[in-house]
């Protein structure tokens, strides 16, 4: 990833996740770390976003949520898991609610460790989401030649 | 016959970091009832009582929620210590009350900055978290976590802090109180708050009081109640007032988290001063808790209530945690009936709601 061609808006959802990692995510927005400078933006909208993070374990009514909000982000979209909760159930994997992973519902591109995952592991997930943001992209430009031709 | 209108709200929506979703009948722009529904995080948390032992289990009581996590296990190592009949060394419990002091300013700081970001003004968000980055920088320095502290044990606390560390967290801690008091005169004197906040959500004190409403919430209708007034930990020893506003509206319940604040500043020089000499922490070994017992503390949202039973074997019989989210969810219908649909997220964020504090 030499630079990047455009901006990458992040859509963010706690799907059963205690907090902490959606705070971590937040302070990387904050003054201290500050990613909007690489224009990197949190959307409330999935319709305009091209990252989707996720933290937490998900339950089944958190599932349906993550899958519509997947379901929604245009393509090329990339799902970054975020903590421990969300690559394998962390913590609560033995709780009776949870699914355990994102993974288990969502086709999960990079994976975050961290309990809680810490901003600087955070945004190198991001930034490792961006390049595999621009190979799809490059993928659906050929794909779109070949239909074409 | 008037007609109304159902706007959702969440569970995923731009102010909210966390989901809840409230239906919100309208009649026009008004609401006429709100009814929330809840689930999206709950994870059966209390169950795993069941599957870690009572050692391990401070840990999972800490990850109730990553904001006020400090003091989830600090409540749940307190319960297990009275079913033990442990004496905590008073260091410990000195170096207790400064963490959980910094982290309801860190809290508070973060929902000062949530909430100006509901209200539009995004400046003043960013500002409130670069100086909760300043306590979450002492919080890392001091037990090695950034939002999930870990050092609280049964017995005591898992890290010591040596006297130099605790003078110059003292020092930082006046410095970071120099740049907080900037911030707070933007929410007290800024106009464009206090149109949003004064006179929005009122509750008032009966009302507060009998629907169940805690923490600043309630604080902030009139009623005075702290839980810290119970003197657990070192509250009991500190000089320190219940902060108490009438008007009952967002402005006041933002007020009470302002002086709230500057309070907590004020406990943890006093903790500083008077910090204890001694041992950390005392031994477990070939203990096990037996009984049942209930332990009330107070969050940065309010009074949490911890119901533990054991009945001497290694784990838990039963592990139960009622949230200060919770009781504030019946107060929070009350306060959205009326109002404006442009000020459900603002008066949302004035109970400052912890969703996975409240599923669980």
């Amino acid at each position: 990833m030499s630079f990047l061609k455009k901006s990458p808006w992040v859509l963010h959802y706690a799907a059963t996740s205690c907090n902490g990692c959606d705070i971590e995510l937040l302070a990387c927005l904050t003054p201290l770390y500050d990613v909007e400078r690489f224009g990197i933006v949190n959307t409330g909208n999935p319709k305009h976003a091209d990252i989707f993070l996720v933290t937490g374990s998900v339950n089944e009514e958190s599932r349906k949520v993550v899958e519509n909000l997947y379901a929604q982000m245009p393509d090329p979209k990339v799902v970054v898991a975020i903590g421990a909760c969300a690559l394998s159930g962390g913590i609560f994997r033995d709780a009776y609610n949870v699914y355990g992973g994102i993974d288990q519902v969502l086709p999960v591109d990079v994976y975050v460790p961290g309990c809680a995952a810490r901003p600087e592991a955070i945004i190198d997930g991001v930034v490792r989401a961006l390049a595999i943001l621009e190979e799809r992209a490059r993928e659906r430009k050929t794909q779109r030649k070949l239909v074409t031709s | 016959m008037a007609s109304t209108t159902i706007v959702p709200f969440g569970p995923q929506h731009p102010v909210l970091p966390e989901p809840i979703h409230l239906d919100l009948e309208l009649d026009d722009e008004r609401v006429v009832q709100a009814l929330p529904s809840i689930g999206y995080v709950h994870r059966g948390l209390e169950l795993l009582a069941e599957r870690h032992d009572y050692l391990e289990m401070s840990q999972v009581a800490e990850r109730i929620c990553g904001i006020c996590s400090f003091i989830h296990g600090q409540g749940y190592c307190q319960g297990v210590e009275h079913l033990m009949g442990l004496e905590v060394p008073p260091r410990a419990v000195y170096l207790r009350t400064i963490w959980a002091e910094i982290s309801r300013i860190q809290s508070h700081l973060l929902w000062l900055g949530l909430s100006a970001d509901a209200f539009g003004f995004e400046s003043l968000f960013q500002h409130s978290w670069r100086i909760r980055e300043m306590l979450v920088d002492i919080i890392e320095e001091t037990t090695g976590g950034r939002v999930i502290f870990g050092v609280c044990k049964v017995g005591g606390i898992r890290k010591d802090v040596d006297d130099e560390t605790l003078q110059r967290v003292g020092r930082r801690i006046r410095e970071i109180e120099a740049a907080y008091e900037e911030v707070a005169r933007v929410f007290r004197e800024d106009p464009t708050v206090q149109k949003r906040t004064a006179g929005v959500g009122v509750l008032g004190a009966e009302d507060a009081y009998a629907l169940g409403a805690v923490g600043p919430v309630l604080r902030g209708s009139g009623v005075v109640r702290d839980t810290r007034q119970l003197g657990y930990a070192a509250y009991g020893e500190l000089d320190w007032e219940p902060v108490v506003e009438t008007a009952g509206d967002c402005y006041a319940r933002c007020e009470v988290r302002l002086r709230e604040i500057s309070q907590s500043f004020d406990l943890i020089a006093q903790c500083i001063d008077r910090m204890p000499e001694g041992k950390i922490d005392v031994s477990v070994k070939g203990k096990r808790p037996q009984g049942e017992t209930m332990i009330r503390l107070e969050q940065p949202r309010g009074e949490v209530c911890y119901y533990l039973m054991a009945k001497g074997r290694k784990n838990l019989e039963r592990f139960r945690v009622r949230t200060p989210t919770f009781a504030n969810i019946a107060p929070l219908v009350q306060m959205l009936k009326g109002c404006e649909l442009a000020d459900v997220p603002v008066i949302v964020l004035t109970i400052d709601p912890c969703v996975s504090c409240n599923e669980r």
